[in-house]
């Protein structure tokens, strides 16, 4: 189980930098910027701590709470700078384990007392506090720690060009102190380029080592408790049983008005007809005959009428054949040239199949009337949890990919947030990749179950 | 004329029965599952067989799948498939292997008895009847086709009731044109669409077939 419950929007994590990418300078480098960051970060971490800790202080009198949610925000932002950058840089993704922001109501003052109440109920507010006086002097000493002896093995590397800048002759008695040699001496330079160069290949390993361990002993406090991930999770798992609950409703909505204005009158006009037709049968056959026509026209029109709802509901090909050949059958009826790549071994879940299938068909609805593309290429595959499992638990990769003009925008329409809610249901996340000028790619995922193939039909 | 028969609602069953048999055709087997779907046609060999795509015991495509099975075994074995839906996918799997013989209709073109009834028989004759719906469907999504943009919009309404199964004077008809003009157009089809002049029958299968596939 992932514990991504607040957002359902993901991207693709960054893995930091690649190693083949990596250039030997860099481990030299590294030490010696993040450890400097992680130094100015520790003691930058001093204003939100004064100031969380007066801004409590001052509850009591009341102003305090007036000020507490801005001194929160400053210690969120910086906490959660440190989490990213512990990911980034230390590869130790901590996830934020703040409550759900709500929006509160009652005006400034009203609103910031009961964000106050709010800040002092959730846990996360006091573990950053508390973080705050453990990173201000640990991070501080760490950071140098890592990106001292980086600085001072260059600085032994050049001693023997430096010592001569304090050289006051033969017979003088300055001296430069590399660490603990007094260097004097060209010989004495000489131990102390021996000295740095040892520090210099010593450095890097030790410096990443100790940062590393800083980091993962700031997720001890950063990490979200138990308890914290379970609230998100609750919390993500009611919005989206709501969300469920409500676009249900919506469709039984839809599918009663299409009934009862569509076919249900149709019928019953035809009844009519018929009822006409009867009485017409003696007196008057060549309208009766008409007349029959005209409900036999009726009853084709219903059954028109209900293929589509059902066609709406649960399309033939889907129940049928499951969702390759369902996405390869709305790519035929797409007026874009789409290519479908499937890797299905078996069938998904049936809602699972389902929530797919209308992503699929939205996003295409959408290529066709926004994207000005031409070409649509989907990739569907299930990648396993285990490695090289062909069934069991896994998750469903949709691939969409148009040559449209890109710019495409959740915010604006409501389609993608539409498939975002219905996904959401089943822990499914979109990313949506879709630069001005294009290429547009959608990508959804989705954690579910692949049964083993259904064994020919016969 | 020899028919299998398959279909699972029992009402349904006995109507198309009736009807065929009213009509002068023979039911050799009438069927309401899969397996015995593919039994009866390879022990059989009609002349026609008439099958509803969804069948017992999966209630999935299963009567699509035995003809398909059976016409691997016995190529050209007429079949014309009724569904209360008609998907392309399933019309470009029937027509795939080129050797006619094939209909996909709307179950509920069976209200039509007389165009039913021709469409069972010009099936049995090895034509090619698809369901106006395919075809307008078809004419909506491969508007942009490279092969069919070379047709003009006469051409291209004689093609969908080519496609359909109607003979040149049934066309000719539709279209108040004379059976003369309706030869034409279709040598016009052929030729845009890179279709071999020849004695074979199976040139219009091929013309709907290269309809279907315009997009490959």
């Amino acid at each position: 189980m992932t514990t991504n419950g607040t957002a359902p929007t993901r991207r693709t994590p960054d893995a930091g930098p690649e190693p083949s990418r990596r250039v030997w300078w860099r481990s030299l480098v590294d030490p010696v910027v993040r450890g400097v960051s992680v130094f100015g970060l520790a003691l930058a971490g001093i204003v939100p701590l004064v100031l969380a800790l007066v801004s409590t202080a001052l509850v009591a009198i009341g102003v305090g709470a007036l000020l507490l949610p801005y001194a929160h925000a400053l210690v969120r932002a910086h906490a959660n700078l440190l989490r990213w950058l512990c990911g980034r840089w230390f590869g130790v993704s901590i996830d934020a384990p703040y409550r759900p922001v709500e929006p509160v109501s009652g005006g400034w003052v009203g609103g910031s007392f009961r964000r106050t109440a709010r800040l002092l109920r959730d846990p996360a507010s006091w573990r950053d506090v508390l973080w705050l006086f453990y990173n201000v002097p640990v991070g501080g000493v760490l950071g140098l720690a890592a990106a001292v002896p980086v600085a001072s093995g260059v600085e032994g590397m050049l001693m023997p060009l430096l010592w001569r800048l304090v050289d006051d002759g033969p017979g003088g008695s300055a001296a430069y102190w590399y660490l603990f040699v007094p260097v004097t001496t060209d010989t004495r330079a000489y131990i102390a380029l021996g000295i740095g160069l040892l520090l210099l290949l010593a450095a890097p390993t030790v410096g990443g080592a100790l940062l590393r361990g800083y980091a993962r002993a700031s997720r001890w406090l950063l990490a979200p408790t138990r308890e914290a991930e379970l609230t998100t999770r609750v919390a993500h798992l009611t919005q989206t049983r709501h969300d469920a609950v409500d676009t249900r409703a919506a469709e039984l909505r839809r599918i009663e008005r299409d009934l009862h204005d569509g076919a249900q009158a149709r019928l019953v006009a035809m009844g009519m007809t018929l009822g006409a037709a009867e009485h017409l049968l003696e007196s008057n056959p060549q309208a009766a005959r008409a007349l029959l026509n005209e409900a036999r026209e009726a009853s084709s029109k219903a059954l028109q009428e209900l293929r589509d709802l059902v066609r709406g509901i649960h399309p033939p090909v889907l129940a049928d054949r499951g969702l390759a050949d369902a996405v390869r059958a709305l790519g035929l009826e797409s007026p874009l040239r789409v290519e479908v790549v499937a890797e299905l071994s078996g069938r998904l879940d049936p809602p699972v199949e389902s929530a797919a299938y209308f992503a699929v068909s939205e996003i295409l609805t959408n290529a066709a009337k926004h994207s000005g593309a031409s070409r649509v290429w989907i990739d569907l595959r299930w990648e396993s949890e285990r490695a090289g499992a062909r069934t069991g638990p896994g998750r469903l990769r949709v691939d969409v990919t148009d040559d449209g003009c890109g710019g495409a925008d959740p915010s604006r329409g409501t389609g993608l947030r539409g498939i975002e809610r219905r996904l959401g249901t089943f822990d499914g996340v979109l990313a949506l990749n879709s630069p001005q000028g294009g290429p547009t790619l959608v990508t959804m995922e989705l954690p579910c179950v692949l049964s083993s193939p259904k064994t020919s039909s016969s | 004329m020899r028919v299998v028969l398959a279909e699972d609602l029992f009402l349904l069953r006995e109507g198309l029965a009736r009807l065929l048999e009213a009509h002068g055709f023979t039911i050799e087997a009438a069927v309401d599952n899969g397996p015995e779907l593919l039994k009866a046609l390879l022990e059989h060999r009609p002349d026609v067989a008439v099958v509803d795509v969804r069948l017992p015991p999966s209630f999935t495509d299963e009567g699509l799948q035995a003809a398909l099975k059976a016409r691997e075994q016995v190529p050209g074995l007429p079949v014309l498939v009724l569904s209360q839906y008609v998907e392309q996918l399933y019309a470009r799997e029937l027509l795939a292997d080129g050797t006619g013989g094939i209909g996909y209709l709307l179950k509920d073109r069976v209200f039509n008895t007389d165009q039913f009834v021709d469409g069972v028989r010009r099936v049995a004759s090895g034509g090619t009847v698809m369901d106006p719906e395919v075809i307008s469907r078809l004419l909506a999504a491969n508007a942009r086709d490279e092969p069919l943009a070379a047709l003009t919009p006469r051409e291209r309404e004689v093609l969908a009731l080519m496609a359909e199964g109607r003979s040149n004077a049934a066309i000719a008809q539709r279209l108040f044109f004379s059976e003369g003009a309706v030869s034409k157009h279709t040598s016009n089809i052929f030729a845009k669409l890179g279709i071999r002049a020849s004695d074979d029958d199976n040139r219009r299968v091929l013309a709907v077939l290269a309809y279907l596939n315009a997009e490959r």
